[in-house]
């Protein structure tokens, strides 16, 4: 996969989010009118993956309808766009913490490997993992 | 399946770790020394050296250094000067600035720089030619012509 779509509540809030707390590196932040803007990020050890982080507002795709279900499912932490991998649980764990993620599972051994899960600035849930 | 939460191995060897990194991040533009960043950490130069490679995959100067390209990537896309870059990241020097840069991103920082202006000029003229067709349909951008595609 090379691109990937995470809906977010607030595009300002998700770039500090996405860019100060996970450490994100800005791929495209391209102006697009007065209200919008096409924004990316790459997890810093895998630029070719551009995640867009897509605003969820009344327009062609959603309707004020949509856009309120929407809001409400994603906040409520009904979606988990992806697991990201990561040589050192623990210290991604500790990291995120202290710059004040919310992981709603702390690292747990499973099966398959170490995984932690935490949370996005809008209520997305993401899996950390280590094998 | 069984699941554990124990509470990790050493969990007071990362918390001391991951703050001297967090100590880069944010001390990065002044005069670093390993001493200080092993000190902040309250280990021996070397077992620190040790530690750090071992979780980060990189010494911590070649973090600090690391660190630092990346903030003047940040500062160049900004549009700030390539001389206000260099000693804003912490770098003494423009020439050792300037091949180091270069040597990590592949071009000098002032053709960084202009490549970056031309950029911002193609999105303010044409923006729609950095977003992906499929997304720019659904989100209706495509029907107003402010955003169409100058050939």
């Amino acid at each position: 996969m090379t691109n990937m779509c995470v809906y977010v509540l607030n595009q300002d809030s998700a770039f500090d989010f996405y860019t100060n707390k996970l450490g994100f590196k800005v791929k495209m932040d391209v102006p697009m009118g007065a209200n919008a803007r096409w924004l990316t990020v790459t997890p810093p050890e895998q630029p070719e993956l551009e995640i867009t982080l897509f605003p969820v507002a009344v327009g062609r795709m959603f309707s004020e309808e949509t856009v309120k279900t929407m809001t409400e499912l994603i906040s409520k932490g009904c979606f988990g766009p992806g697991i990201f991998s990561c040589t050192d649980i623990y210290a991604t764990y500790e990291e995120l913490k202290s710059k004040g993620v919310e992981f709603v599972k702390p690292p747990t051994k499973e099966f398959y490997g170490t995984e932690a899960l935490f949370k996005d600035d809008s209520g997305n849930w993401f899996s950390l993992h280590q094998q | 399946m069984n699941s554990t939460t124990e509470q990790y191995p050493k969990v007071y060897l990362y918390k001391r770790v991951v703050q001297a990194k967090l100590f880069i991040d944010s001390h990065y533009a002044e005069n670093i020394e390993l001493n200080n960043i092993a000190d902040e950490a309250y280990f021996s130069k070397f077992h620190f050296i040790r530690l750090f490679k071992s979780i980060y995959g990189k010494t911590p100067h070649q973090y600090l250094t690391a660190v630092r390209i990346e903030k003047a990537i940040q500062l160049l896309k900004a549009d700030q000067t390539v001389s206000e870059v260099c000693y804003a990241v912490g770098f003494e020097s423009l020439s050792s600035f300037g091949s180091l840069f270069k040597r990590i991103v592949g071009v000098t920082p002032s053709a960084f720089l202009e490549e970056q202006k031309q950029m911002k000029i193609q999105m303010a003229k044409a923006p729609l030619m950095f977003v992906p067709g499929c997304f720019a349909y659904q989100h209706g951008w495509n029907e107003n012509s402010n955003f169409e595609i100058v050939p």
